[in-house]
């Protein structure tokens, strides 16, 4: 296991440095500057702009000092928002993301999980049928639709929650739903073939005979190994949450991690990208890991291979 | 136990839902209770240093913030005292001297001074700090020199404070407007020890501008301010006119057009920065006292490139410009109150409105099309229109494309790219026809005229006229009104005949307005000092 972690953290460098020249170069081929504005700026105004911040050296030397900025984990100011860090707007911002991620996730295990488990244990009746019904539109139904659709109905015409914000407790609800039921579709889907692929087996089987109670049968005996493909999917899921919660920060106006994220790319706000890039890459790579001990700890199956 | 599951479900939801019922009251009310306005600004501002922004969303914010020498009525747009309580204007016409108010004080309590404005312009006039508007001060003489670089000493720039209470400003040439520029934030000044303290003076990344370090000497103090959530202000105690001040404090929200109607339909705020286009005809219909459409300084125009093959021939241009059914786009298109525009200068700029020079006329469009070479526009070269991508841009160019075609036989190709990609393209003149748009940054004609000199940096058009040069020169020459307004008829006249940019409709401030602000008056500025609001329950009002 130690060894894993060591050799994980090792794979992360050339990947890390890897998205990091990418990125770059992809800025630097990228149209328009950060100081491009509806009423420009004489060209003599743009360079003493750019040399602010060291826009005025050669390409190669912007990037040595981009990399080395990164290593001593600075991560510069922001081109757009005067007077802020990128480091200062992520602590400001991340913080927000990650917290909708984990209510999102909470809701989507809770609603996911029993729905797959109940479609598996009504294998081929209607009622099957109807609950995979539910998740497939739970898949098929985007965040900027459901969003707009959950505003519509609790907001703006029944007034139990606000139309924007993240200031008071209930500013939760609505965009954790939006984005966890999204979720929920999928972890209902893996839920359900991973339970009907567990209930196939003898041990099962042997469980049931022995006279256990069927809820003990399902919730105990077949939910740990039901639930590997769900743990699989899980890594990238709540990494997904976090950094692509985009469409339900934009909806609901929470001033998450997300929206700086697409906007810095719009804005040409190239710290700003190369920050939340970098910090992006970290939190995946990090999550795999992470999602790997666990299925390590859930099926030593793995660790054996 | 699946009805068990199916009830446990049921009162979850239940939980959650009575958890998420916020209380019944709201913003609005809230706001009337405790005079507090919640304002929706569109986007996130690019920062509150006044000497670095641009945009009219920092204008909305620096407003509370700051003030400058002189202010406007926003009733009027006459010119109000700011910092200034009275001042004097030389017989020439050259000097100007102000009496700063005794009262004026920063948000920290310390004394405002000429010697704070001193340090203001030197400020943004040193090239070092790159601020995008130095060029509004260079009417002040010897400003421009500096900014360039040509002199070094900013003491011989024209700009003196015999006495802590007296600022004496000396102009290069007469300016008539020179009053309405000190009401622009570029005009503001700035807390000298506190931009010290977070850096050089010409540093453009500091910290002064947060919360805890904020110093300003606006009706309004810096409260907090979350990046993407909301700027507070709340009622500065030091400002001189503590008084005359009603609000409490003000919630800035940088949302955008979709979600503050959303918000403003829920109680949640009191302004908007606009109205979707989609929404327009449910408020006419549903609440038509909330609407408001306010003329506004600005022209939305498309721009000719006229070194690009048929466009270089102004008979062209102005085939393109006479077959545009403007009318039938702002009443049917647009529906927002716009006004179609047959002149490039917005009416009632400073006091001065242009004829029309030019009107609809297909039949003349069809005519100049054929004296240029194109009859029926036959052999007329396909010709590409970029915009930047937005959805209303589209609608007007898909309407005018149809316009060109069956008016004039005339293919246009449309196409948009992403804004920062679209500005590139514009500067470098890789483009045949672009969509563009112009807003005055004060009160005069100059502002929207002096867009088609030869040497400006704004004009894309890649047109030049000594001529027109020449006739704006004089415009500008002259402290009478009839003298100047003629000659800028006359530019106007000339501008028109050319036809580099065709007009297509002058902007109107559309917003949506709760019936208890009271003193948001329409101005063609968009001025709106938040000292003259107050929010008030109307008895009627739901």
């Amino acid at each position: 296991m130690f060894k894993l972690i060591i050799k994980r953290l090792l794979q992360a460098i050339p990947t890390l440095w890897i998205i990091a020249t990418i990125t770059f170069v992809l800025m630097q081929l990228t149209p328009g500057g950060p100081f491009d504005q509806e009423k420009p700026v004489t060209p003599e105004v743009k360079l003493l702009i750019e040399a602010h911040y060291g826009m005025d050296q050669p390409i190669y030397e912007q990037y040595i000092r981009f990399i080395k900025n990164r290593l001593m984990g600075d991560f510069g100011p922001s081109y757009k928002y005067i007077g802020w860090d990128v480091d200062e707007i992520i602590a400001q911002s991340f913080p927000i993301s990650l917290e909708l991620g984990f209510y999102a996730l909470i809701i989507a295990l809770i609603i996911g999980v029993p729905l797959g488990v109940f479609a598996a244990l009504y294998h081929g009746t209607k009622m099957e049928t109807l609950l995979m019904g539910i998740a497939l539109l739970g898949i098929c139904l985007p965040a900027f639709v459901l969003g707009p659709l959950l505003l519509l109905i609790f907001s703006t015409e029944l007034g139990w929650f606000n139309t924007f914000g993240w200031n008071v407790a209930s500013d939760r609800v609505l965009p954790a739903v939006t984005l966890g039921l999204f979720y929920a579709a999928f972890i209902a889907r893996l839920t359900r073939s991973g339970t009907l692929d567990v209930l196939k087996h003898p041990y099962i089987q042997t469980a049931r005979a022995k006279g256990l109670k069927e809820s003990k049968v399902i919730w105990i005996h077949t939910l740990r190994s039901s639930l590997s493909p769900v743990v699989a999917y899980l890594g990238p899921a709540v990494a997904g949450m976090i950094s692509g919660s985009f469409v339900v920060e934009t909806l609901f106006f929470i001033p998450g991690l997300g929206s700086f994220f697409i906007n810095s790319a719009f804005n040409r706000d190239d710290t700003m990208v190369m920050g939340t890039v970098l910090f992006y890459a970290v939190l995946i790579i990090a999550f795999n890991l992470v999602v790997d001990l666990i299925q390590i700890w859930m099926n030593p199956k793995i660790k054996r291979d | 136990m699946n009805l068990r599951f199916i009830a446990t479900s049921l009162l979850l939801l239940k939980i959650a839902l009575s958890l998420g019922c916020s209380p019944a009251q709201t913003n609005v009310e809230r706001g009337i209770l405790e005079q507090e306005l919640y304002i929706g600004i569109g986007t996130e501002p690019s920062g509150l240093d006044p000497h670095l922004v641009s945009g009219m969303t920092e204008h909305y914010v620096l407003l509370s913030l700051f003030e400058g020498l002189t202010t406007l009525d926003p009733k009027t747009l006459e010119i109000l005292p700011g910092v200034a309580r009275s001042w004097s204007v030389s017989e020439d016409g050259l000097s100007y001297t102000f009496d700063l108010d005794p009262e004026a004080r920063w948000s920290n309590g310390d004394s405002l001074t000429a010697y704070d404005f001193i340090f203001s312009y030197q400020r943004i006039l040193s090239p070092e700090l790159g601020a995008p508007y130095a060029y509004m001060l260079y009417a002040i003489k010897g400003a421009e020199a500096f900014h360039k670089g040509k002199i070094q000493d900013f003491s011989s720039v024209g700009i003196r404070a015999p006495n802590p209470q007296t600022l004496c400003i000396e102009l290069h040439s007469i300016t008539p407007y020179f009053l309405t520029l000190p009401t622009h934030f570029t005009w503001w000044p700035v807390h000298k020890s506190t931009i010290l303290k977070h850096g050089a003076m010409t540093d453009r990344i500091s910290k002064w501008t947060q919360p805890k370090h904020f110093v300003g000497n606006g009706p309004f103090a810096l409260k907090s301010w979350r990046l993407n959530n909301m700027i507070k202000v709340e009622k500065n105690p030091h400002y001189r006119a503590q008084n005359s001040v009603q609000l409490n404090g003000i919630h800035f929200l940088p949302i955008n057009l979709e979600t503050e109607e959303r918000a403003f339909r829920a109680g949640q705020i009191h302004l908007t920065s606009g109205i979707p286009i989609a929404r327009i005809d449910w408020y006419k219909k549903e609440r038509p006292k909330n609407i408001r459409f306010d003329p506004f300084l600005g022209v939305y125009y498309y721009l000719i490139n006229t070194s690009k093959g048929p466009l270089k021939d102004p008979k062209v241009r102005k085939a393109l410009a006479y077959s545009i059914n403007r009318e039938q786009l702002t009443e049917h298109v647009l529906k927002g109150g716009q006004k179609p525009a047959y002149h490039f200068t917005p009416p009632n700029t400073g006091g001065y409105t242009s004829n029309d020079c030019f009107s609809y006329d297909p039949e003349k469009a069809r005519q100049l099309l054929a004296e240029a070479g194109y009859p029926n526009g036959l052999g007329f070269p396909e010709i590409e229109f970029l915009y930047n991508t937005s959805e209303s841009h589209k609608i007007i160019a898909e309407a005018i494309q149809q316009m060109w075609k069956k008016e004039l036989g005339v293919e246009i190709t449309l196409y948009n790219q992403e804004w920062k990609v679209y500005l590139s393209s514009r500067q470098a003149g890789d483009f045949d026809i672009a969509r563009s748009s112009w807003i005055g940054d004060y009160l005069d004609p100059y502002t929207f005229l002096g867009l088609g000199e030869s040497d400006s940096g704004n004009n894309h058009s890649l047109w030049q006229d000594s001529v027109y040069d020449e006739i704006l020169s004089q415009a500008t020459q002259s402290l009478d009104n009839k003298v100047r307004f003629e000659s800028f008829q006359k530019a106007e006249n000339h501008l028109i005949e050319a036809m580099p940019f065709i007009p297509i409709f002058f902007y109107v401030r559309s917003l949506l307005i709760d019936e208890s602000v009271q003193g948001w008056y329409p101005n063609t500025l968009d001025y709106h000092p938040y000292q003259h609001l107050s929010l008030e329950r109307i008895p009627d009002s739901i």
